[in-house]
């Protein structure tokens, strides 16, 4: 395997009693695409916010074990720090509605209260929207609200917004799952062209999707990870029954 | 079978009728205290009206601009002391909706709608007047934003709480810090809901006697000083209507007109700008 950016090591996370996570080890490598499939339900989503600290938000929630990005432990490390390394896309579009585009774009520097000079905010909106496909789309209308664009342009701007901040990793909980095919598509084969800089992570419950583009897929069943491996070989030999059963829709 | 479905279809009829001449009949009596007061009171007002002071008995004319100024200063201190007092405790209640805290300030506040004006004017009586010495205009103020606070902080809340969650943590996930998110995301999105809450609980207290008569008391005079007894138009309209005079009547039935288009305008003004501002998510 190549070399891993992030490290899982006894993974367990909770929501007040109940262990939604067990015990996961895994260890991500870099610049590539790693999907995390499951039936609904089985943690693979709570994994996902584990990893940029966003499941503690919810009341009462916990978690145990390790995770190291490179070789710092993400809970000592600074939040803030954390989440900009690690970027999130969500499942519905959710682009700041106060905000116009080049905002939108921009905001991970405003909000955080580091200043910038016009020219290197431009340079940054237009590299981040052209690297997120959008940028021919809205050239014109930078200062027009995001919640104009269509629902796959939004997505487009979420991912935009996520990538100015220069993250190593780009977390993505079922980014296309609101979207209509076409829409869909575009941000799959967007997928494909970050994974030259960035490792992506995405949740999905569509099976050709994680095999379409991912590198490496893990299987979550009942918040354990039951298998990962390389999507083709998982896909063509999986080693668990269970796995087995879910990639040929006998449950899930 | 044919009967059947006639008699149904009557009935339907009858139904829809009913409903539609009840929502009618609810705006009849605003008509009607809208039209007796444009009636009794548009003779009444011209400029020299808003500008002068009222009169002795006797004489003609006089106005209100005692009451004017006052009204306006008491709930504009009173407004800016409820504002955002209760814009910050809808905002604790949206966000820890499940907490214990939430239940029983919730609870509170709902009661605190329900307790009388003239109660809260005899309490701020006791408390602020009593221990100063005088009335004062502070006084009627912070008894009008002690009404003011219920609307305000339920309309924060239910403004807020439609916020979709994953807007929130959209912010948190660009590492923006907790504070940071609510003041910049949060409460940009919900401020036309919470000014409309609050103009709406303007143009509620501003026609408030009750609360006003033990604390701001009144003034014939023009008065600016917060620390003193103010005039306003709603003790204004107490105190001249309850004379026995019919220039003072005529006076009250002035005023009573000013009150009304004031509270009318302020209402049409939340009505636009809940509608310019409306932000789609």
């Amino acid at each position: 395997m190549e070399n891993s950016i992030l490290n899982v090591e006894h993974l367990n996370a909770y929501f007040g009693e109940t262990r939604v996570l067990s015990d996961i080890l895994l260890k991500i490598p870099e610049h590539q695409i790693i999907a995390l499939m499951g039936p609904s339900g089985c943690g693979k989503t709570t994994f996902l916010r584990c990893i940029n600290r966003l499941h503690e938000l919810t009341p009462g929630a916990r978690t145990e074990g390790k995770i190291y990005l490179v070789d710092e432990d993400i809970y000592k490390l600074n939040l803030i720090v954390l989440r900009r390394k690690i970027g999130m896309v969500f499942q519905r579009p959710n682009p700041f509605p106060t905000m116009s585009i080049f905002e939108n774009v921009i905001s991970g520097y405003t909000l955080n209260g580091i200043h910038l000079s016009k020219s290197q905010k431009e340079e940054i909106v237009e590299d981040s929207l052209r690297k997120a496909s959008l940028w021919k789309e809205v050239q014109d209308n930078l200062h027009k609200k995001g919640t104009f664009l269509s629902g796959g342009q939004q997505q487009r701007l979420c991912i935009a917004r996520s990538l100015s901040m220069k993250p190593d990793i780009i977390l993505f909980d079922e980014p296309t799952s609101s979207l209509d095919p076409i829409s869909s598509n575009k941000i799959e084969e967007l997928l494909l062209d970050l994974k030259r800089e960035y490792t992506i992570i995405i949740v999905t419950h569509n099976l050709q999707q994680a095999a379409r583009t991912s590198d490496y897929t893990a299987f979550f069943y009942l918040g354990e990870l039951i298998e990962y491996n390389k999507t083709q070989i998982l896909f063509s030999n999986p080693a668990k029954r269970q796995t087995e059963d879910y990639i040929s829709g006998r449950f899930g | 079978m044919d009967k059947y479905i006639k008699l149904r279809f009557y009935k339907d009829r009858f139904f829809k009728t009913l409903i539609i001449l009840f929502t009618v009949l609810s705006t009849v009596p605003l008509l009607l205290i809208l039209f007796y007061i444009i009636k009794q009171g548009i003779s009444t007002i011209n400029w020299d009206f808003l500008i002068n002071l009222p009169k002795p008995v006797g004489e003609k004319g006089g106005g209100i601009i005692n009451g004017l100024i006052g009204t306006g200063i008491i709930v504009l201190i009173g407004s800016l002391i409820a504002i955002p007092f209760g814009a910050l405790v809808g905002l604790y209640l949206s966000e820890y909706s499940r907490n214990k805290l939430t239940y029983w300030v919730g609870l509170s506040v709902d009661v605190l709608q329900g307790i009388p004006s003239i109660v809260l004017g005899i309490i701020i009586y006791l408390w602020v007047v009593k221990p100063t010495g005088h009335f004062s205009a502070l006084s009627g103020s912070i008894a009008l934003a002690i009404m003011m606070l219920p609307p305000i902080i339920k309309s924060t809340e239910e403004t807020l709480k439609l916020i979709p969650g994953t807007i929130k943590e959209a912010s948190l996930a660009l590492g923006v810090p907790y504070y940071k998110t609510i003041l910049r995301i949060i409460l940009p999105m919900g401020f036309s809901g919470i000014l409309s809450g609050s103009i709406l609980s303007i143009s509620r207290v501003a026609g408030e006697t009750a609360p006003l008569l033990f604390t701001a008391f009144g003034n014939p005079f023009i008065n600016t000083n917060i620390l003193k007894p103010m005039s306003s138009l709603p003790l204004l309209i107490f105190n001249y209507a309850g004379s026995a005079y019919e220039e003072w009547h005529n006076l009250a039935w002035g005023a009573s007109f000013v009150l009304i288009m004031m509270i009318l305008f302020l209402n049409i003004v939340t009505k636009i700008l809940e509608r310019r501002w409306k932000i789609q998510y």
